[in-house]
């Protein structure tokens, strides 16, 4: 079924259109047309604002705001976001990549929205019309959200202090069985001074795996500090079962993946 | 519906069209506009069947509204050959055997020319990057891998 489409230059606007019931916004596509051609009736028509502000990155005095129409794609090749790259190369193919953006990763179910896995860990904040959030707020009340994101802040981690993995079976892309993002910062004797891990599809969305980061506070990034940090890992996770794994299997693997990280 | 206008250039011709809004790419291209060489496979995203290059940049158009494409530059396989003369990616995958049921070529070859744009001599692993968002349940990849980095050599050859 085709859907009407509203454009507008401002998100004001816009955000007053997306009002109406059954309206939804559009980015990339890659999640409201694929619900559309998976026949979702529950949305009839699509709104999107073409306003530039949308699509701009700023980087300054190691302040990073991007806009929420800017694409994986154009993180990824962005001189400045050279620590995040793995991240947004993490989503999809190319074609994805071009059109995947950062608002909308923001409300992909698992095993989709690995870059917000990413922000998570970097404690960003999600702006709109009606200010700044949380992300960790902003995730766990996504599904009520009516405002349009207009984009999300961070602070640029140090080289060596943001790490990024995701795992999964088909090389060199396929869908997650998990990802793991963890912002760490050590101190001058080596052991870890703050810590923030973030999950992906070890819920219907992703999560802080707070256990592990308070296990990991003084310890050094070696094999016997790392030991209670992998034993906490799973702790307050739900994790998904879909085709590429079960909950049970990621539950599984999750230390794992969560010592390479740390030993990385 | 109130049909809305769509204008753009399609393998440098300009095309116009009322279409109904909401209307994907791929749908616009095939039903309305005929070129068939984008293929439906799975409309999610998962099988890149459907990828033109717009402005330049690979996309999907199975996601792709086509009112969101106004005054852009599309290109499609259809558009690569010239006066019965097939470029030198269709040339490889034929020599290569890297066309079996063919559903998947002509997204496999928008994805590879893309490649040869800005890396006119890519490595294997960029050749395999570059296909990753494409599936073929025919080939086993290989021959397509290979068409590309033919296609890359040939290119070359006749550069040089
Ligand atoms: S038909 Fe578009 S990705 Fe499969
Ligand atoms: S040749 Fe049949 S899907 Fe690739």
């Amino acid at each position: 079924m085709a859907l009407a489409l509203q454009t507008f230059a401002t998100v004001k606007d816009a955000n007053v259109a997306l009002k109406a019931a059954g309206t939804r916004y559009l980015g990339g596509g890659t999640l409201v047309v694929r619900a559309a051609n998976e026949g979702n009736i529950s949305v009839s028509g699509l709104v999107r604002s073409t306003d530039p502000a949308l699509s701009a990155i700023t980087v300054t005095g190691g302040k990073v705001r991007i806009g929420a129409s800017v694409t994986m794609a154009a993180i990824a090749r962005h001189p400045d976001l050279g620590t995040l790259a793995r991240a947004a190369r993490a989503v999809g193919g190319p074609a994805i990549r071009n059109m995947a953006t950062v608002g909308g990763n923001l409300f992909a179910p698992a095993p989709y929205g690995d870059f917000a896995v990413a922000l998570l860990a970097l404690g960003a904040t999600v702006s709109t019309d009606d200010g700044e959030t949380p992300i960790e707020t902003f995730l766990a009340k996504r599904d009520g959200s009516r405002a349009i994101v207009t984009s999300v802040g961070f602070t640029l981690p140090k080289v060596g202090d943001f790490r990024f993995l995701k795992v999964s079976r088909v090389k060199p892309k396929g869908i997650s069985v998990l990802s793991i993002a963890a912002m760490l910062e050590q101190a001058g004797d080596g052991t870890v001074s703050s810590a923030r891990i973030a999950l992906g599809c070890m819920a219907d969305r992703p999560m802080r795996a707070k256990a592990a980061e308070k296990a990991l506070l003084g310890r050094r990034l070696d094999q016997d500090g790392i030991a209670p940090v992998l034993a906490a890992a799973g702790e307050g996770t739900a994790p998904i079962t879909d085709p590429i794994a079960s909950a049970w299997y990621r539950a599984e693997v999750l230390p794992v993946h969560l010592r390479r990280l740390l030993l990385s | 519906m109130a049909k809305v206008p769509v204008q753009f250039t399609l393998n440098g011709s300009e095309k116009a069209e009322f279409i109904e809004s909401g209307t994907t790419l791929l749908n616009a291209l095939r039903d309305k506009i005929g070129d068939t060489s984008p293929k439906g496979g799975c409309h999610q995203g998962t099988c890149g069947a459907c990828s033109v290059i717009i402005d330049g940049e690979l996309r999907l158009s199975c996601l792709t509204l086509a009112e969101t494409c106004n005054g852009a530059a599309i290109s499609t396989t259809s558009g690569l050959s010239e006066g019965g003369v097939l470029h030198p990616l269709q040339r490889a995958f034929l020599d290569t055997f890297a066309t079996q049921c063919g559903f998947c070529t002509p997204g496999m070859i928008m994805a590879a020319r893309v490649l040869l744009d800005h890396t006119p001599n890519p490595s294997r692993e960029e050749v395999v990057e570059a296909l990753s968002g494409n599936i073929c349940r025919c080939t086993g990849y290989e021959p397509i891998i290979q068409a590309v980095l033919l296609a890359a050599r040939s290119n070359s050859q006749n550069a040089a």
